[in-house]
């Protein structure tokens, strides 16, 4: 008996080495990890239990069955935890076939899908692979398509998080799109449908890799990435971070811990926030990181459509997601980009039972012929209809502006906002004060001094939160020093909140 | 006694001022500027005055407008804290014209001091030592060798006309006093076309000491002993002391008798301060005399146990002195250190802004240590560029020096100001200074200990070890509480506990075993053939500050969260720790090194905007966070900031510009 067993060491050892240790060298000479070795990072200790680990291609066209079959074919698949809470990972290995996806490897990855989807847990895949094995022809493609076809299942069922570390192009990109965030890794990870060769080819375009879907590129300009890392640990222990916030699945709470931060914690500094100056912006995440525990907040999309805010935190310990206009970029204007961003992000938080706090100062809709062209109206009503369905618990704050469609936007109570709560500095309005007056009172235009007056009547009568109060769209105006405490109260009251939509096949967001 | 009094001043010293007046049972006004609305001193006084926009020649400076507010508010008195109005005899000649009484010395004494001919004569004729000078015109060589004998080496040769070191030569010797003359004059010709040269004493690594004295109207005047200010950048003070280290008993008796009888000479009735310069040997001269309180009151108020404030109010009023020359001793050591808004690795550029974080160490009194923080300012609220960018005035008092410089140093370890550049890296890496703590002094400190500016120091010694350990406890506090998420298997393996494990401090490496011992965890170090330290803390995520015990020492680390680890500050030192499993300092070692990558080399208009001021010129240097220009659209001011640290190259947009999105606005050097 003992040498049988001697006999599985020898052969998990020896697929354990993957592509062998020149390959492993020239993996980290990149100054990339191996598959296992990302593995080792994102799970807890010891806990990696690895499927398949002996699968081998069955190709035999142009040479394949004469060359050398490595054990686990381009991908180790498995599951582990993260601070005890289950995970599935399939990680692609570079150092056998590039990573390349063949029929098997499809396989392995479909089979560890279907069982993250039966046993609701999340799943994250770790990209770095040379696209479709050629050689294996349409078996490849129709892998793809099997795997493609579990990632929209999963959707909204559990969290599917991809990290892009190395080469991603081709059919490897849309696995990675249909899941919940993609994160990459700065300088070694690319992602692409045609590379820069194709691209030369058809569009006469002299492009890098780096250029055409580096990660600058994905965080910034695409808005494909949600944040990107320096270097593979980094990135690997923050996913670890971002766990932490997230339920298994659509049928669970959000995970919790205790919290050291105090909820009826009053901030006098906050009363001093909002500037006196209506044209000063201040910094929106300054309150994000006063109000949730410790100040801890993980940021999506940081460097996209900077002028909202979206992530995660915790208050007395719970996951809620947060969205905010934010006045030192542009103002805070719901743009295109910006709608989008925070559109994805408040169904994200639906899907999966996370509350949603938003933070709202917004001068209205940007206006431009560039905004309009590209869609506006399609790509606002995104963020109208997300908040609109969202059936978690919905807690609203107006800070300061709050002018025309925008208002309805920003989860106000018309939509649905469970507790709504304005600061004294609050302007709830159509507009501001100058274009109002310019309509309202058009014949007067000419007289200066009457213009003033009648500014002044607008903004006394408009620019505060107690005509919307008076007719209850906001439920209470609060001090800003008690917003954790009131926020918190809001929450816990919350927690046991139902609400269902109608019975549909699934509704007809405007896409 | 006056029933209200008006505090015609702003900042840390009317908070001060109101302090004491509302424990007296005086009411207080408060007047400010635009700038001031929603500043601590307008919160804290019972009733507060608007005097104009934020200027000072608009707001604090204008005398009718005080008066006025006097009389609107029904104020018997005003004190004017420092600077300001606080030494123009107008000021107060004003106030008593109007029937109300200035909390400060009579016009004639501000007069007679406020002029630095003046003060000096009256500083002769009272017998105080001035400094030995021939202040005629000085015909050529020979007359100066003879001036110089007599005065005693080494000498300084001064253009009268002159400033910034031109036109200047010491001479240590006869034989260098012909042509330093000579140089000196022929210098002041070029430089000033006025060639007059007088000759004065050199003081060699002079020292800055004063003596607090107090009067009152019936001819009493008292000392309270002297301040030691040598920690001085730019001729400003940084750090201040009470007593000196420098005097004697007898030195201290003299300096103090001399200041006496100087405000004998002139009715002084107030507090007021006589400043002398001082030589290594004990020798001092008079310097000049300052007729109001003065910022660094304080370190007397906690070595002689007297509130300065009080006394000038009583005096004021026409109370005559309770306290006897016999009955004032010094009590301990007092030390204060000013805090600014200033980068002190930048040259101390004043900084500005919103004040996101501020909690300073809690004033108490605690054994043998009191900490005492004067402030105008509270988290939330607004450095100005208008104004002092100093923030607060930190003191500490304990038996001895050295107690209340570490007291000091871990006061400042405490302190968190985020949000504006500040410079208590550089006091609390001062603190720790072998000269400053040997009390070997000169005006000169700075200037020499710190000649190439302030980098913050880099963690090593016993420090790197204390700062590697209070990074395993900060991990271990995080990993214990994620052990508690909910969620977790039922039936899986049990999270490990791996007490092996590696902390980094930027790029240096400590491996580590921890043990835990109840609430403490005990640190074994490898390197050191596996030392242990035990520590332990009710630190908990969140918290600014980490307070623990080393073994059995305290400590004070300030806590900042990055990514995948933490900033810890502490004695100035600043280092970004990261605490690994082995396996995962294994994999990090494996990581190749990156600059910040991804960065641009174009400043770009993010959106299509106005162009309302450009901060910066070309080959500044910009940090990290720093205001580039302002850019104005959907009619919101817009500041565009540095991303990274950044060399500016090139300038290309203007103010007025109209810019479309993307538009280059500067350019960055590589």
């Amino acid at each position: 008996m003992k040498h049988i067993i001697d006999g599985l060491e020898q052969r998990r050892d020896s697929a354990r080495l993957g592509g062998g240790v020149k390959r492993i060298d020239a993996q980290h000479a990149r100054g990339k990890l191996t598959a296992r070795e990302r593995i080792d990072l994102l799970l807890d200790h010891g806990s990696f239990e690895e499927f398949d680990m002996f699968v081998e291609h069955r190709c035999a066209d142009f040479g394949m069955d004469k060359g050398e079959k490595i054990s686990g074919d381009g991908v180790v698949t498995g599951w582990g935890t993260v601070n005890g809470r289950a995970v599935f990972v399939f990680a692609k290995d570079f150092t056998v076939f590039g990573g390349s996806l063949s029929e098997t490897h499809a396989q392995k990855i479909t089979k560890l899908q279907d069982m993250a989807l039966k046993n609701r847990a999340p799943i994250i895949g770790l990209f770095d692979a040379g696209g479709a094995r050629i050689q294996e022809g349409v078996a490849a493609l129709g892998g793809y398509g099997e795997v493609f076809q579990r990632n929209v299942m999963a959707s909204g069922v559990i969290p599917q998080i991809s990290v892009i570390m190395g080469p991603c192009a081709g059919g490897d990109v849309y696995s990675p799109a249909m899941t919940d965030f993609i994160f990459m890794v700065r300088d070694t990870s690319y992602m692409f449908v045609t590379g820069p060769d194709v691209v030369k080819t058809v569009t006469n375009e002299t492009v890098t890799a780096e250029e055409l879907g580096g990660a600058s590129v994905h965080t910034t300009k695409s808005s494909i990435a949600d944040k990107a890392y320096d270097n593979d640990v980094e990135a690997l222990l923050q996913m670890r971070r971002l766990i932490d916030f997230l339920p298994s699945s659509n049928k669970e709470e959000p995970p919790e811990w205790p919290s050291f931060d105090e909820a009826e914690r009053l901030d006098a500094s906050l009363d001093t926030l909002v500037p006196d100056n209506p044209n000063k912006p201040y910094d929106i995440k300054e309150l994000i990181t006063k109000i949730a525990d410790e100040g801890d907040f993980f940021e999506i999309q940081e460097t996209h459509a900077k002028n909202i805010v979206v992530g995660f935190g915790r208050i007395e310990g719970r996951t809620v997601g947060f969205v905010a206009n934010q006045p030192m970029v542009l103002a805070g204007v719901l743009d295109i980009d910006a709608s989008k961003k925070a559109a994805r992000f408040v169904r994200f938080c639906d899907c999966f039972n996370i509350p949603i706090v938003t933070f709202v100062d917004v001068p209205g809709f940007l206006p431009g012929t560039a905004q309009e062209y590209g869609g506006l109206i399609k790509h606002g009503a995104k963020l109208l209809f997300a908040y609109a369905e969202a059936t978690v618990p919905k807690v609203t704050l107006i800070t300061r502006k709050a002018f025309g469609g925008a208002y309805d936007v920003m989860a106000s109570k018309h939509l649905r906002g469970d507790v709504n709560y304005a600061w004294p500095s609050a302007q709830i309005a159509v507009m501001g004060a100058k274009g109002a007056v310019e309509i309202i009172f058009r014949a007067d235009i000419g007289d200066a001094e009457k213009i003033a007056q009648r500014t002044k009547e607008y903004e006394d009568r408009f620019l505060s939160p107690f005509v919307a109060a008076e007719r209850g769209y906001i439920d209470e105006v609060i001090m800003p020093s008690a917003t954790r405490k009131r926020i918190a109260r809001a929450l816990a009251l919350l927690r046991h909140k139902e609400l269902e939509n109608p019975w549909k096949k699934h509704d007809n967001i405007p896409l | 006694m006056f029933r209200k009094i008006l505090i015609a001043n702003r900042g840390e010293i009317a908070c001060r001022i109101i302090k004491t007046a509302r424990r007296m049972g005086i009411k207080t006004v408060a007047v400010y500027s635009d700038a001031d609305a929603d500043a601590l001193h307008v919160e804290m006084a019972d009733e507060a005055i608007h005097l104009g926009p934020p200027p000072a020649a608009q707001s604090y400076l204008l005398i009718d407008k005080i008066v006025a507010a006097c009389k609107e508010t029904g104020a018997e008195a005003v004190h004017p804290g420092y600077g300001f109005l606080s030494e123009r005899a107008a000021f107060a000649t004003a106030l008593a014209e109007a029937g109300i009484v200035f909390i400060g010395p009579n016009p004639r004494a501000i007069e007679a001091m406020g002029d630095k001919i003046e003060s000096k004569k009256f500083a002769s004729a009272a017998k105080v030592n001035v400094v030995p000078g021939y202040l005629g015109v000085i015909q050529d060589g020979e007359e100066a060798v003879r001036i110089a004998n007599e005065i005693g080496y080494p000498v300084m040769l001064k253009a009268s006309a002159g400033g910034g070191g031109k036109g200047m030569r010491v001479a240590f010797k006869a034989e260098e006093v012909v042509e330093g003359f000579n140089r000196a004059r022929s210098e002041a010709a070029s430089s000033f076309g006025d060639d007059r040269v007088f000759i004065e004493k050199f003081i060699v690594n002079p020292r800055h000491i004063e003596i607090q004295v107090l009067g009152d109207k019936h001819g009493n005047v008292i000392h309270l002993n002297e301040r030691e200010c040598s920690i001085q950048r730019r001729n400003q003070k940084v750090i201040e002391e009470a007593p000196s280290p420098l005097l004697d008993e007898e030195t201290r008796a003299t300096m103090g008798a001399q200041a006496v009888a100087l405000a004998k000479a002139v009715d002084y009735d107030s507090a007021g301060t006589v400043e002398f310069v001082a030589g290594q040997d004990k020798s001092f001269y008079f310097l000049e005399m300052n007729t109001r309180l003065q910022v660094e009151h304080p370190v007397t108020e906690l070595i002689t146990g007297v509130d300065l404030v009080e006394q000038m109010i009583r005096v004021a009023a026409g109370e005559p002195l309770s306290l006897r020359q016999e009955k004032v001793t010094i009590n301990g050591w007092a030390v204060e250190s000013r805090i600014y808004a200033e980068d002190p690795t930048r040259n101390f550029l004043p900084s500005i802004g919103r004040l996101v974080k501020y909690r300073p160490p809690e004033e108490k009194r605690e054994g043998a240590i009191t900490v005492r923080n004067d402030t105008g300012v509270a988290e939330g609220r607004e450095i100005s560029i208008h104004y002092d960018p100093m923030i607060a005035k930190l003191v500490t008092h304990g038996p001895d020096r050295l107690a209340a410089i570490d007291a000091q140093g871990n006061a400042l370890d405490r302190f968190v100001i985020d949000g504006i550049r500040h410079n208590i890296p550089f006091l609390a890496s001062l603190m720790q200074h072998e000269r400053w703590r040997s009390g070997q002094l000169s005006t000169g400190f700075i200037a020499e200990e710190y000649a190439g500016g302030f980098a913050a120091p880099q963690p090593d010694g016993e420090v790197a070890h204390v700062l590697a350990t209070v990074a395993a406890l900060v991990d271990h506090i995080g990993n214990e509480r994620k052990r508690l998420i909910s969620g977790q298997l039922a039936h899986g393996r049990p999270l490990e506990f791996e007490r092996k494990r590696v902390c980094a401090l930027g790029e240096q490496l400590f491996h580590v075993t921890l043990d835990t011992q109840g609430e403490a965890l005990i640190v074994h170090f490898e390197e050191e053939d596996g030392r242990t330290r035990r520590i332990s803390s009710s630190w908990r995520p969140g918290d600014p500050v980490f307070e623990g015990a080393i073994d059995g020492a305290s400590i004070y680390v300030q806590v900042r969260p990055i990514l995948n680890g933490f900033q810890l500050s502490h004695q100035g030192v600043a280092v970004d720790a990261r605490v690994f499993t082995q396996r995962e300092a294994e994999l990090n070692a494996l990581m190749p090194k990156k600059k910040s990558a991804g960065v641009s080399k174009h400043l770009l208009c993010p959106m299509p905007g106005l162009v309302k001021t450009v901060d910066v010129v070309e080959g500044q240097e910009v940090k990290a966070g720093e205001p580039l220009c302002m850019v104005e659209a959907m009619k919101m001011e817009n500041v565009l900031r540095a991303e990274r640290d950044v060399t500016i190259k090139k300038i290309i947009a203007k103010p007025g510009d109209s810019l479309a999105v993307d538009a280059v606005i500067m350019e960055f050097a590589e």
